[in-house]
């Protein structure tokens, strides 16, 4: 247990309890669990792991995960920005609703989100149907995957943009207007770097949760290896096949990724924060 | 782990509270792969209805369905199956060999090495036949789109991937007496090179790799893609009955393979759960003449057709069936050649 | 405070100066774009549970309810949230209090282990619990000995359920709390209030709404997680199906009927939160606004 090296005044009862138990749970359920994950994958040699990473089919995997979640993220970007501007910016008859269905994704159970999504996609579906006659497969392809990673991503970048627009100043748009700028300069020149910390920490958010998804992916996607296996299912087809090692390698990789970029989301936060106080 | 106790006790009493309302029934699991489902459905009820007859007790018999090889790895990891039912020989012995639960001679405690009921795998085409695919090399014509689950995943998958190597041999050498042959060495070593380029071109045409079987026909049926499902016998008249004569059809190709899914009890998990007389009781039942009954009800071919109506015979149509044993030398040699990481599979699946 | 990748709340409308306003134009395209995007991306996923659920009529959505296995599914989905959800209240609670009302080395990174569970994937938190508590596991060998069943039975689920959700709580509490500060708990010291006591009517009252909005939050997600559940479910009917786990299976016996009617349910579910979550959202945002104001004042 780590003693405060500094209590704020008035010593506030409490801190061996809440933080035992914090760190107790925390280890019990997170930390100890996810250390087997690392113990059991260093009961490999470091070629083993190394070439079960870099199996091209492993490696396909990895760039399909990260291509697709990164477009997702990025289509998230822009409509996010659009959505949220709308939202904080025009009042509109059934604005409360609207807001209130961006977080569908977030509540909707993955499987229903999958099932969902298939159905509409598919070639007999309501747009799986039209698109297949301008020659794109809706379901069952890349991009399938990304129209799933699409809808979880949607709620990460609108929330994350919503606080941020709103608490822009108007004095500093009505400066730029005042002193001639056109409002798309204005929103480029002023509003978009004013907002661009919310604007990355939620496109992050929505890559990092987009590259681990699986529930409304797997049913989507068509899984083929190579073309449009998705990582997580790669760990899972491992598992069936008795290959743990395999597994745990992957597993690990992806973990590494996770934390790293939970490590640039909290950079970005702080780097806000900073920007914003100074 | 001393903190979490009184949690899990706690989980652990709320769970026991919820399932003693059905105390004095018995209960056993069997794990199964994934066409099954009907099958087992019916044969459950059925042999319930004999047990209670038979001894006085009320039995409840839960499923797990899924992906063979997915089925067997949950076994290892301790989901506590008193029966497997799966669909390769291997996924049992994999149970055997990585968790000890059941001695390595599993297959010849239960006739027709455990295998209570064979199948095989045909073509499911869309009604009308409009590509007009008759038999294993015309998946190959242009335009032709294959369905088929994953060989590493599904173990019907494999039987679609040997049944088309199967054919190849066959076609290569003509007489498939010439695999044990010394002096036809030669002409097997360019037959088997030929059958692995024909098995390449058929998984070229494969747009959607389903994990299970069950996968693939949702994907042809349901989703409208492809032209051609290689699907379990069973599976392919399951999905003509339950989804419409009007769209689909069967069509039986010239050879085939003789799938054999393996049923057998798991000795350490029956035993903790004195069960074992009850899961050996539920095996042999599969082997009565009910059971072959309702085995052939549900498509399967019965180990010992003269159990079974006739008329309920005449549903299968008559092919060349191959065996595993004969052709490939055995499930063991197959996994490690072809399926395992590394193997065939993974060499001719690599764009 | 760094590390929120919780969903923070959405605010009201501020529809800016004259200066500032958009051409009308503008606002219709916008507001085209936008509402076309949320329509078609969440829209008509929604529409398309519910009319695929009553395709073959009232009866057979009605009735896809009444099989055992559903109840038994939507009874361990109850066990699992209803486990979980409490479990990551304490959790949450204790968290906040810790990091937000003393200062100690290694804040931040506890705050982005906290964070830990949502970055990772579904499927890896399943997996670890099967390297852990599986018979090949590191503690396999001692569970069968004690015949303690965890993965593939009801503990492993919830364990698996508390893992996915484990941030939610703590993450709506430590932001509202680290801006409510600590001066109506001296206050209340000063005026001799112990611990407990001071939790409970000070501090609590002042968190409530938060703490209401985090266990909606928990409680949805509970209900609704699939990767990891299912990689240590083993799938056995009427016995360890969760909702989700039911749904995939009945899709899989081409029951597609009853498969989205299960869906359907859960979607209303997600209504259901959602309507939650927006009226104590409004709370939320005032509570948060009010301390902010506090704040500014003393």
């Amino acid at each position: 247990m780590r003693r405060p090296f500094k209590r704020r005044p008035g010593k506030i009862p409490g801190f061996p309890l809440t933080m035992g138990i914090t760190i107790t749970y925390l280890g019990l359920i997170v930390l100890i669990p996810l250390a087997g994950l690392v113990l059991k994958t260093a009961q490999l040699s470091w070629s083993q792991f190394w070439t079960t990473v870099i199996d091209d089919r492993v490696l396909a995997s990895f760039r399909l995960s990260i291509g697709a979640s990164l477009v997702a993220a990025t289509i998230n970007l822009f409509f996010g920005f659009i959505v949220a501007w709308v939202l904080v910016r025009y009042p509109f008859p059934g604005r409360k609703m609207v807001d209130a269905l961006v977080d569908l994704p977030f509540a909707m159970p993955t499987a229903v989100s999958g099932i969902a999504l298939t159905a509409l996609y598919a070639r007999n579906g309501w747009l799986g149907g039209p698109l297949s006659h301008v020659g794109i497969n809706g379901a069952f392809s890349r991009f399938g995957i990304v129209i799933a990673l699409t809808f979880i991503g949607l709620p990460f970048v609108v929330r994350t943009l919503q606080p941020a627009l709103a608490d822009l100043e108007s004095d500093v748009e009505e400066a730029a207007a005042s002193l001639g700028a056109g409002r798309l300069q204005t929103v480029r020149r002023v509003v978009v770097p004013a907002v661009l910390p919310a604007l990355l920490a939620g496109f992050a958010m929505a890559f990092a949760r987009a590259v681990g998804e699986y529930g409304s992916v797997v049913f989507i996607s068509g899984n083929m290896p190579m073309k449009t296996e998705i990582t997580p299912l790669l760990i899972v087809t491992k598992l069936e096949q008795y290959d743990v090692a395999g597994a745990t390698s992957i597993a690990l990789a992806l973990l590494a990724f996770s934390f790293v970029m939970l490590l640039v989301i909290n950079g970005i936060q702080v780097w806000s924060t900073a920007r914003t106080r100074a | 782990m001393r903190p979490r106790r009184p949690i899990l006790a706690s989980i652990i009493g709320l769970v026991m509270c919820a399932t003693s309302v059905l105390a004095q029934t018995r209960t056993m699991l069997n794990v199964s792969y994934d066409p099954t489902r009907e099958l087992y459905k019916d044969f459950n009820a059925e042999f319930a209805r004999m047990w209670k007859e038979k001894t006085g007790q009320t039995v409840e018999i839960k499923m797990s369905h899924g992906g063979s090889g997915k089925q067997a790895r949950a076994v290892i990891d301790g989901l506590e199956a008193d029966v497997v039912t799966l669909a390769l020989a291997y996924d049992i012995d994999a149970i055997s060999e990585h968790a000890g639960l059941l001695p390595k001679e599993w297959q010849s405690r239960l006739p027709n090495a455990s295998s209570p009921y064979t199948s095989t795998i045909v073509f499911l085409v869309r009604k009308g036949n409009p590509k007009n695919i008759r038999d294993w090399d015309d998946l190959l014509k242009p335009g032709v789109e294959v369905i088929t689950p994953n060989p590493k995943t599904s173990g019907g998958a494999r039987w679609n991937y040997l049944a088309a190597w199967g054919f190849a041999l066959r076609r290569e050498l003509g007489d498939l007496a010439k695999l044990e042959d010394p002096n036809a060495a030669e002409a097997v070593k360019a037959a088997q090179a030929k059958a692995r380029q024909f098995v390449t071109d058929v998984f070229r045409r494969v747009p959607v790799l389903d994990t299970g079987a069950r996968g693939s026909t949702t994907t042809f049926v349901q989703r409208n893609i492809g032209d051609v499902l290689l699907a379990w016998e069973n599976e392919a008249f399951l999905a003509v009955e339950e989804l419409g004569k009007d769209k689909f059809e069967i069509v039986v190709p010239s050879i085939s393979i003789l799938a054999e899914p393996p049923v057998t009890l798991i000795d350490k998990f029956s035993d903790k759960h004195g069960n074992r007389d009850l899961a050996q009781a539920y095996l042999e039942y599969l082997y009565s003449p009910i059971g072959q009954r309702l085995a052939a009800k549900h498509y399967y071919r019965p180990y010992d057709p003269s159990l079974v109506d006739p008329e309920d015979l005449k549903r299968f149509p008559k092919l060349e069936l191959l065996s595993i044993d004969t052709v490939f030398g055995g499930w063991k040699k197959v996994q490690t050649e072809h399926f395992d990481d590394g193997g065939v599979f993974d060499q001719i699946y690599k764009p | 405070m760094p590390g929120a990748v919780a969903l923070s709340l959405s605010v009201g409308v501020r529809p800016g100066t004259p200066a500032t306003r958009d051409t009308s134009l503008t606002r219709w395209v916008l507001t085209g774009i936008a509402l076309t995007f949320l329509g078609v991306f969440l829209v008509l996923p929604l529409v398309v549970v519910f009319t695929e659920a009553l395709r073959e009529g009232i009866g057979v959505y009605l009735g896809s309810f009444q099989d055992p296995d559903a109840l038994s599914a939507i009874r361990l989905t109850l066990i699992a949230a209803g486990v979980s959800v409490p479990l990551n209240v304490v959790f949450g609670l204790c968290a906040a209090w810790a990091i937000t009302k003393f200062k100690f080395r290694g804040r931040s990174l506890l705050v982005t282990l906290i964070d830990l569970p949502f970055a990772v994937s579904p499927v890896v938190a399943g997996l670890i619990y099967v390297l852990v508590f599986g018979r090949q596991g590191w503690l396999g060998p001692w569970l069968a000995e004690h015949d303690i069943k965890i993965i593939f039975a009801a503990p492993g689920i919830v364990l698996a359920t508390v893992f996915i959700t484990f941030p939610f709580v703590a993450r709506e509490l430590i932001p509202l709390m680290e801006e409510q500060g600590l001066e109506e708990e001296q206050a209340a010291m000063t005026l001799g209030a112990r611990g407990w006591t001071m939790f409970r009517r000070v501090t609590l009252p002042n968190i409530r709404w938060a703490l209401l909005y985090g266990v909606i939050l928990c409680n949805a997600r509970a209900m609704g997680e699939f990767g990891a559940v299912s990689v240590v479910s083993g799938h056995i009917r009427g016995q360890t199906n969760t909702l989700p786990l039911h749904v995939e299976i009945l899709y899989n016996e081409y029951s597609f009927a009853a498969a989205f009617a299960t869906a359907s349910l859960l979607a209303i579910l997600a209504i259901i939160t959602l309507v939650l979550k927006t009226a104590v959202e409004y709370r939320v945002r005032r509570q948060m606004e009010l301390s902010a104001r506090l704040g500014d004042k003393s």
